[in-house]
């Protein structure tokens, strides 16, 4: 084996945890040792054993003194050993021993630096005694962590053997002869007593000077005896178990440490939350949310639609809605394409209008249209299961806001700080954060102490909500009267640039004052301003409302126009093919069979195809919203900031103290945006498939480009409040987004017929005729029954009945749920207070906190205590007696446990008298040092409190 | 040897000159008071603050670890010192006083205003992530 430098070996006897495993080289000597006692035992002579191989620390002679005193004639054969111990070492080099010399050199090493006065050996001593009872005691408590130490320690009993066996060998073997079934027996008891303190002696709250006595004390007992006893196999097995457990909790480390950073955008969410508290950072976990989710609505869309129609539908040119029609064409390849999406833009896969009707493409027989109709309702029942999922699971979860636990702030303050930081810039962000989340908590708890005047609060609240009502109908009513006008002045020619952009600026108008104005009236209602934040989302999310309204109005309008116009255009082609085949077999009489008519596909006349146009509307909404996004970022925020922070130099007043001062992060402005861009995508997605690419995009832009901003750019709310642990919220806000962009797709699916030259479904009545279409012609006959069946009203009603049912009854046993919860905390909270009122258990019956307080180093340092240990110690000793010749006095083991169950306290206290370390004399010059924190833990001067 | 580790590196000993309460533990641990610390010091440190040692072996070194003027008492001294050390000093006056009187509040079981080892174990026992913050690995 090689050589350990002696702070490893300590490491190891102290049970510190280095990753390390155990090494099973370490077993290798054993035998030899254990040979070696066989030998001494068989020379049986002590003289022999003292020259060969003793080297006892002077604190472990302690034991074998203690037999002495029972063995009288060997005590001075024991006590040369002791002597010669020094000369051991080098002896023993010499033969050639490495690793003998190696233990010698640690254990010299050992007794040198601890030695201190006798007494402190003496209280050694007694304390193995003291020990063993605490042991007893605490066996069952520490169950858990025996398993791990045990072997561990077993091992280096091994180690240790032969530096601690050789000196009591002789006696051992002595009384190995004479040792009975019974003293067998009670021999094994100890040692398994013993070997149990080996395995917690980790968990022991002693000085490490203690526990290295106790751990040799016990090591040299159960090593001596347990060789005599013939047990020790299977010792390697138990070592490998131990390695693979460790191995195992280390797996399990890197494998959590794996996972977290496979989470996206943690780090960075992490950050922006130490630094802006965590309702900002639960914008970001939205937006991370709302990227995943688009991401799979991205693959969707992709896989089943894109993909497909780009590898096997025919190609660009082939037929007319795949090409850009010759008006067109000069103009088609301008850069203004990428703006306002004409051009090569409108005739690609982004868009509806160029998918073809073919009912299989491919050799694969992919059924696009199908496909088409399928990914376009999947978009939607995906989207709603998720939503509804996470806001389910949210709720699971926490629900709560916030947190009512019983030591919030003490929780906080003594275990905020993680230990293991180990990297100054997360300790930089872990300040940040604990900064932040006191803050959150002190709003909290303002929020909670503040005293109001509840009419006066009632009275400003309902003014405010009243206030805000008029406001929103006042809008509601501007923006109503203005798309009217609008409509009006459809019909009207020479219209000044105003008249034609009315909406769009009343809009954004109002898009702008509202939600200040909202902000302003909130400040009469002193809500939290969590809640508060609820109610912004909720009163501007009723305003955008209108938008969508217009937006949707204008839309359905240019619907209706475009369908006007393609009635026209579809009679004008029909006539054009109809003269076409007349003409054809007006020359080719003999030739039935008609041939396409020899048009360019770009000459054909083609409808307007009202879908495509739909779908570039919202594509152009989007982008522009994008630009409108990242420019007002850009410019309200970075500018302002860079601006702020340079011109200050040079200016009148303080701009950061003072007018401009650096931005705040919008929570609800953002929120908003995020959750009505998503509405845009559902809506738009089934017209252009291309939507949803664009939007992860920018999802994954902003991802980036906002966290940078705000790290850069913003800083924090000057009131940083905690965010409800469920971003439900929100997810509410999607919802209900969700419904509302459902509806108008299902009804352009329902009930618009589609162009009849353009798109997946042309040709066909209504767009889920391609359903039927498929039920009909390649599933089986019965499934069309089937069908048929399942669509029946009488089978519908029934259902929904159930459903209604079901719901109902859910909901009231979930409000039972809720109110005995409610009960229950209730209870918790009284329990809690009358355990603050019950102050009367100063007493604690707990040995750990027996064994802890006699950690305090006051009473252990005190100047009384030396004097008390002797007094104390005494009796120990006599007790212990007769416990180390456990061969020779035939109950011994039972005396002492007679002893240990007696005096129980007794020995409580005694562990009192002992100062958790190797401190005895030694406080002193820690107190001469002067009062403060240099004290140390002295125990000292009074309390400053 | 397999991994097992007989040298700190720089790197190691400089990652843990972030804690706040560095000094204090060196001061806790130490024999003689004033953050020298023995071998044995040291080992007692680790071995405390390794994942090993018990829920109230380490609870009670905390408890030693924020009481500042070792009057076995957390008083708000005390507590004001933790912190500061925890916030940098970024909060008011206020703000500290009355985080400090709301952790009494929440924690002092006999109400003397100060908290014993006694109250301090009763509230970090029931703290989850006590023992996951406070611990060291190597």
């Amino acid at each position: 084996m090689p050589r350990k430098s002696e702070t490893t070996r300590k490491l190891e006897d102290v049970g510190i945890d280095i990753d390390g495993e155990v090494d099973s080289e370490d077993e290798e000597p054993r035998p030899r040792g254990r040979a070696n006692n066989r030998r001494q035992a068989a020379g049986r002579k002590g003289k022999k054993a003292a020259a060969s191989e003793d080297d006892e620390d002077e604190e472990e002679e302690e034991a074998p003194r203690n037999r002495r005193t029972a063995n009288k004639k060997k005590a001075g054969k024991a006590r040369v050993s002791e002597e010669e111990s020094e000369d051991e070492a080098p002896k023993r080099r010499r033969g050639g021993n490495k690793k003998k010399a190696t233990k010698a050199q640690d254990s010299d090493a050992d007794s040198e630096e601890d030695e201190k006065p006798n007494k402190r050996n003496k209280r050694g001593a007694t304390n193995k005694k003291q020990k063993e009872e605490q042991n007893n005691k605490e066996k069952k408590g520490d169950a858990k962590g025996k398993g791990k130490g045990k072997d561990k320690d077993n091992e280096k009993d091994k180690k240790k053997k032969k530096d601690n066996s050789s000196s009591d060998s002789n006696t051992d073997s002595e009384e190995e002869e004479s040792m009975s079934e019974g003293e067998m027996a009670r021999l094994m008891e100890e040692v398994e007593e013993k070997k149990k303190l080996i395995a917690n002696i980790r968990n022991k709250p002693w000085r490490m000077k203690r526990r290295l006595t106790l751990l040799k004390e016990a090591q040299l007992f159960v090593d001596k005896f347990e060789g005599a006893l013939g047990k020790g196999k299977g010792r390697k097995l138990y070592a490998y178990k131990v390695m693979m457990m460790k191995k195992w909790i280390k797996f399990q480390r890197d494998f959590e440490n794996f996972k977290t950073a496979c989470i996206p955008w943690e780090r960075k969410i992490k950050e922006v939350e130490s630094h802006f508290g965590s309702s900002v950072a639960s914008y970001f976990i939205f937006l991370r949310w709302m990227y995943g989710m688009n991401l799979v609505l991205f693959s969707l869309t992709f896989g089943l639609v894109v993909i497909p129609e780009v590898l096997m539908g025919l190609p660009y040119g082939s037929i007319p809605r795949k090409t850009v029609p010759r008006p067109e064409q000069p103009t088609a390849m301008d850069y203004s394409v990428l703006m306002d999406f004409n051009g090569y833009c409108k005739y690609s896969v982004l868009f509806y209008g160029y998918y073809n009707n073919q009912r299989t493409i491919g050799f694969l027989k992919f059924r696009l249209p199908l496909s088409y109709l399928m990914v376009g309702i999947g978009t939607f029942g995906y989207s709603l299961m998720v939503v509804i999922r996470t806001m389910a699971k949210n709720a699971d979860v926490g629900g709560g806001d916030g947190e009512d636990g019983e030591f919030t702030f003490a929780w906080k303050m003594f275990t905020s700080w993680d230990y293991l930081i180990g990297n100054s810039e997360t300790a930089d962000n872990k300040y940040a954060s604990i900064t932040t989340s006191f803050k959150e908590s002190i709003v909290d708890e303002q929020e909670n102490q503040k005293d109001e005047n509840i009419h006066l609060r009632r009275f400003l609240r309902v003014l405010a909500n009243f206030l805000i009502t008029c406001s929103l109908g006042g809008s509601g009513y501007l923006i109503y009267f203005v798309v009217k006008r609008s409509q009006e002045f459809a019909n009207m020619d020479d219209l000044g640039w105003y008249e034609k952009n009315e909406v769009e600026i009343i809009m954004s108008l109002l898009g702008l004052v509202c939600p200040m104005l909202f902000e302003t009236i909130a400040e009469l209602e002193d809500y939290h301003p969590r809640i508060a934040l609820k109610w912004q989302l909720g009163r501007i999310f009723a305003l955008f409302l209108g938008n969508l309204y217009t937006f949707l109005l204008a839309l359905f309008d240019e619907v209706n126009a475009k369908l006007e116009e393609e009635k026209s255009i579809k009679n004008a082609s029909i006539w054009f093919m109809n003269e076409y085949y007349a003409n054809f077999t007006a020359m080719n009489p003999n030739n039935t069979e008609a041939t396409p008519p020899p048009v360019d596909p770009s000459d054909v006349i083609r409808g307007p195809c009202w879908e495509t146009q739909v779908g570039i509307e919202f594509v152009k909404l989007t982008v522009s919203d994008i630009q409108v996004t990242y420019l007002t970022i850009l410019i309200g925020d970075f500018l302002r900031a860079v601006i702020v922070r340079f011109l200050n130099y040079c200016w009148c007043w303080d701009l950061e103290a003072g007018f401009p001062s650096y931005g705040e992060f919008d929570i609800s402005g953002n929120v908003l945006g995020l959750v009505f861009n998503q509405g845009m995508i559902w809506m738009g997605a089934f017209y252009a498939p291309g939507l949803v690419g664009i939007n992860v995009l920018r999802l994954l832009t902003s991802m980036y480009y906002q966290c940078w901003a705000v790290m850069s750019c913003n800083v924090p709310h000057e009131r940083v409040f905690k965010a409800s642990k469920s971003n439900n919220f929100y997810m509410g806000l999607l919802l209900l987004i969700l419904f509302l962009s459902l509806l108008p797709v299902v009804y352009t699916i329902m009930s618009l017929p589609p162009s009849f030259d353009c798109g997946p479904f042309s040709g066909k009545d209504r767009m889920f005729d391609v359903i039927m279409e498929t039920i009909d012609l390649d599933l089986p006959a019965f499934m069309g029954t089937l069908f048929g069946y399942v669509a029946n009203p009488g089978l519908i009603i029934p259902a929904v009945l159930l459903m209604v049912l079901a719901i109902y009854y859910l909901n009231s046993v979930s409000e039972a749920y809720k109110n005995s919860n409610m009960e229950l905390k209730k209870k918790m909270q009284m329990a809690r207070d009358e355990e603050k009122n019950r102050r009367n258990n100063k007493d604690s019956t707990n040995q750990v906190m027996k064994d802890l307080e006699d950690l305090l180093p006051n009473r252990s340092l005190a100047p009384p205590a030396p004097p008390e240990e002797k007094t104390e110690n005494k009796p120990d000793q006599g007790g212990k007696a007769p416990k180390v010749k456990p061969g020779t006095a035939g109950n011994g083991v039972n005396f002492q446990k007679e002893v240990s169950l007696a005096s129980a306290n007794p020995n409580a206290r005694g562990a009192v008298t002992r100062p958790p370390g190797p401190r005895g004399p030694g406080p002193l010059p820690g107190n001469n040092a002067g009062p403060g924190p240099g004290r140390g833990r002295g125990r000292g001067q009074p309390p400053r409190s | 040897m397999g991994n097992k580790q007989t040298v700190f590196t720089a790197q190691q000993l400089d990652a843990y000159q972030d804690n706040p309460f560095r000094q204090r533990i060196a001061e806790v641990f130490s024999e003689d008071g004033e953050g020298n610390m023995t071998l044995d010091d040291f080992l007692d440190m680790f071995s405390v603050l390794s994942e090993m040692a018990p829920r109230d072996l380490k609870a009670y070194y905390a408890f030693k670890i924020y009481d500042f003027n070792n009057d076995d008492f957390i008083c708000k001294a005390d507590l004001e010192k933790t912190l500061n050390k925890l916030t940098r000093n970024e909060l008011t006056e206020d703000e500290v006083r009355m985080v400090c009187e709301k952790v009494i509040d929440e924690a002092d079981l006999d109400n003397d205003g100060r908290l014993s080892l006694e109250d301090f174990q009763h509230m970090i026992v029931r703290a989850p992530d006590f023992l996951s913050t406070f611990h060291i690995r190597i």
